[in-house]
């Protein structure tokens, strides 16, 4: 194997016993324990990453994502450097020079500009970055919800595993979108309140289930056994032996998280109604209700960039997190024959 | 079975009363207060007014208005519709719900064939053009922006190519002068469907082990006789131009939605089936020399149905949102709708109606799951 190998007994943490007397010194013997773990897991990403590399859907999807990074960064580059904000500001700014808006693309509007005379790539990089920080935030909320309530019920058991599950099939047995739908008539929600209803609900319902059942069979392990019989708490059992191994399966959820969060951001969006500045749903509301959808291809440039980009990111997401799942489960591997 | 099949039913039940539970807590924590709502609607007659107030108890605390509430919601009583005043919730509703009904079944059911089949496919010939193509496009359509995707179904279908109509449920040219509602014809149209589906269940249980005619076998041919029945039935009934047209409508809507969630379905069953397929007893048909597609169909993908028959329940919420998002696009009034519609207009009381409704949908859905899970897995139904 590839990773570098203890070859030398004081390499390994907890082999100093070996060495002259027994004397404990803790403090070093954390640490060594602390850099072989970090070794360790440094290893299963290693190899992990290896069998990645091996899906070209995977690798394509991760560029994707790479590249729209890069658009959300590049917008307040942009605005600093080369966009006056009264012209491409991608909610107040209105461009003078065009005759007609929605105006085509042009070399001073690469993509054209709205009905209401605004820079749509502006628009557009604007919402990239939005959409990340909603995205990701549904995500470790919910992740960190679901793995904490997976392995607390898995561990635990009895009436703490029914409480969590009854919850959990209560969520999943509610339509969501319908429910944000809901929501959002009584509430006025935000990006964080969004981000956050969505984390929450997915971090109680069907993740936590998931989650749990690895976590059941991650208990039965024997390096479990052999923790609580060298004297290590419930917590400690938890944190320490339970939840690491639970990440891989909870970063594989929480591509998926983040595929729904966005859709479920743009179809509220869509619908108009949602208290956002600006995003890709909010994008094709504009242009919808215009009126300018059923111009089908004639302004093009209205729909197609943002319909496009939603459809790629949630797509890049959700591949990659497929791909991750062939990581995860040994068993959907292809076999090398 | 029996016993697992009350449990579950009996925690359906617990659920839909923790659904009305949360409907109701939710529009009492919203700003605002529900009862100001009545007492300030302009278009709400005073006599109506004090009506509901009474009814609904919103001059008492908040526990006994829960309990009114509760009491109503089982008995029916869903209140007045703001929006469309002086119609009870409970009567709009119950216009819609067949429309959705119908909507989410069919393309649920095709969806889940489609994927099924396709699923099974590609997990037979790993790594093939196929496999590509299908896991792209699936995921494609999957994760497709669903409002986008539907305007670009209406755009190309309806409005390029003029095949269906560009939304809505009728065409009001068609229907001037006639002396039926559409909720008739429509009642009527899905008694046939039921009836039809019945016959051809029926037809396949009583024909399965027949004699073959020539190629095909009499349960196909006995489907296939009534297939042409039912158009001709129609033609003669006098309202069949009507029911012609709510088909028509109904068509884009149906595939759109279909398209969207098969994929779900489609790899799910390619995981599952790969799983299978390294099971020994697929090795064990293979050796007795039975033909590829039996191993595939009868040894693989019957023990593959399983984990997809469990998550069934994702794919049905997953349409039952998607028909709310394709209602909207395609003006199809069903419950969807009605829900959007009411949360546009704060018309409060359909609000919690239509929720409550789609609620039972998905709670429907899941006991048609486990009946569906039982029939299919014998070592549930032998416990």
């Amino acid at each position: 194997m590839i990773g570098p190998q203890p070859n030398h007994p004081t390499d390994a943490g907890g082999s100093s016993a070996h060495s002259g007397p027994p004397d404990i010194d803790l403090g070093r013997g954390r640490f060594q324990i602390i850099v072989a773990r970090a070794r360790l897991a440094l290893r299963t990403v290693r190899d992990g990453w290896s069998i990645f590399l091996e899906s070209r859907i995977g690798l394509l999807s991760l560029a994707t994502i790479l590249v729209f990074a890069l658009m959300a960064v590049a917008h307040p580059i942009l605005m600093a450097t080369v966009w006056d904000a009264d012209v491409y500001d991608p909610v107040t700014g209105y461009s003078f020079g065009e005759a007609y808006h929605p105006a085509a693309p042009s070399w001073r509007h690469l993509l054209g500009t709205d009905p209401l005379g605004r820079d749509v790539l502006s628009q557009l990089l604007s919402s990239t970055r939005s959409e990340f920080v909603l995205g990701i935030t549904a995500a470790l909320v919910t992740v960190g919800i679901a793995t904490t309530v997976g392995a607390v019920a898995a561990y635990y058991g009895g009436l703490v595993d029914a409480l969590f599950m009854r919850l959990a099939d209560l969520i999943i047995a509610l339509p969501g979108i319908s429910l944000l739908i809901v929501l959002s008539a009584l509430f006025r929600l935000n990006l964080f309140y969004l981000a956050l209803i969505i984390g929450i609900l997915g971090g109680f319902g069907g993740t936590a289930i998931i989650l749990k059942s690895q976590a059941l069979s991650i208990r039965v392990k024997p390096y479990i056994e052999a923790a609580r019989t060298a004297g290590g708490g419930h917590f400690h059992i938890i944190w320490v032996h339970l939840i690491p191994n639970l990440l891989p399966l909870s970063l594989l959820y929480m591509m998926f998280t983040v595929t729904g969060a966005i859709f479920a951001e743009a179809v509220l969006s869509f619908l108009g109604l949602l208290d956002l500045r600006m995003s890709w749903g909010i994008m094709i509301h504009t242009a919808n209700t215009g009126g300018y959808l059923l111009g089908g291809a004639k302004y093009w440039w209205l729909v197609i960039p943002a319909g496009a980009s939603i459809t790629l990111l949630c797509s890049a997401f959700y591949l990659v997190g497929r791909a991750l799942d062939e990581v995860v489960n040994p068993r959907l591997r292809r076999q090398h024959d | 079975m029996t016993g697992y099949l009350l449990r579950r039913a009996g925690q359906m039940v617990l659920t839909l009363f923790l659904i009305i539970t949360l409907t109701f807590f939710l529009v009492q924590a919203q700003p605002g207060d529900y009862a100001t709502f009545y007492a300030l609607n302009p278009d709400l007659p005073a006599e109506v007014r004090s009506q509901i107030k009474e009814s609904f108890g919103l001059d008492k605390p908040l526990w006994q208005q829960y309990l009114i509430h509760m009491k109503n919601t089982f008995t029916g009583n869903f209140g007045v519709s703001f929006g469309h005043f002086p119609r009870p919730v409970i009567e709009v509703l119950a216009e819609r719900i067949p429309r959705t009904a119908v909507l989410f079944l069919t393309a649920t059911a095709s969806s889940f064939y489609i994927g099924f089949f396709l699923g099974k496919a590609i997990a037979w010939r790993r790594g093939g053009f196929l496999e590509y193509a299908a896991t792209i496009s699936g995921a494609t359509l999957f994760t497709a922006f669903t409002p986008a995707f539907a305007l670009v179904m209406i755009w190309i279908f309806a409005f390029k190519l003029g095949w269906f109509p560009v939304g809505k449920f009728l065409d009001p040219l068609v229907w001037r002068g006639a002396d039926v509602t559409a909720n008739h014809v429509f009642s009527y149209m899905l008694l046939t469907a039921a009836a039809f589906i019945a016959f051809a269940f029926l037809g396949m249980l009583v024909f399965r082990r027949m004699a073959r005619v020539g190629p095909v076998s009499m349960a196909t041919l006995l489907v296939m006789a009534a297939a042409l029945a039912v158009p001709v039935a129609w033609a003669f009934s006098g309202i069949g131009h009507l029911a012609l047209d709510i088909l028509r409508h109904m068509v884009l809507p149906i595939v759109t939605l279909t398209l969207i969630s098969f994929a779900g379905t489609m790899l799910l069953t390619r995981n599952s089936m790969l799983e299978t397929m390294r099971e020994d007893y697929v090795m064990a048909a293979r050796a007795k020399g039975l033909p590829e597609n039996l191993v595939r169909d009868r040894h693989a993908a019957r023990n593959a149905l399983l984990p997809v028959v469990t998550s069934l329940v994702y794919s049905l919420i997953f349409a039952i949102d998607g028909s709310v998002i394709i209602e909207s696009v395609f003006s199809w009034p069903g419950t969807g709708l009605t829900l959007l519609e009411a949360v546009r207009s704060e018309d409060l009381p359909l609000v919690m109606g239509s929720m409550v409704f789609i609620g039972l949908f998905s709670l429907l859905a899941h006991v048609i799951v486990d009946v569906l899970y039982v029939y299919l897995d014998p070592r549930i139904r032998y416990r």
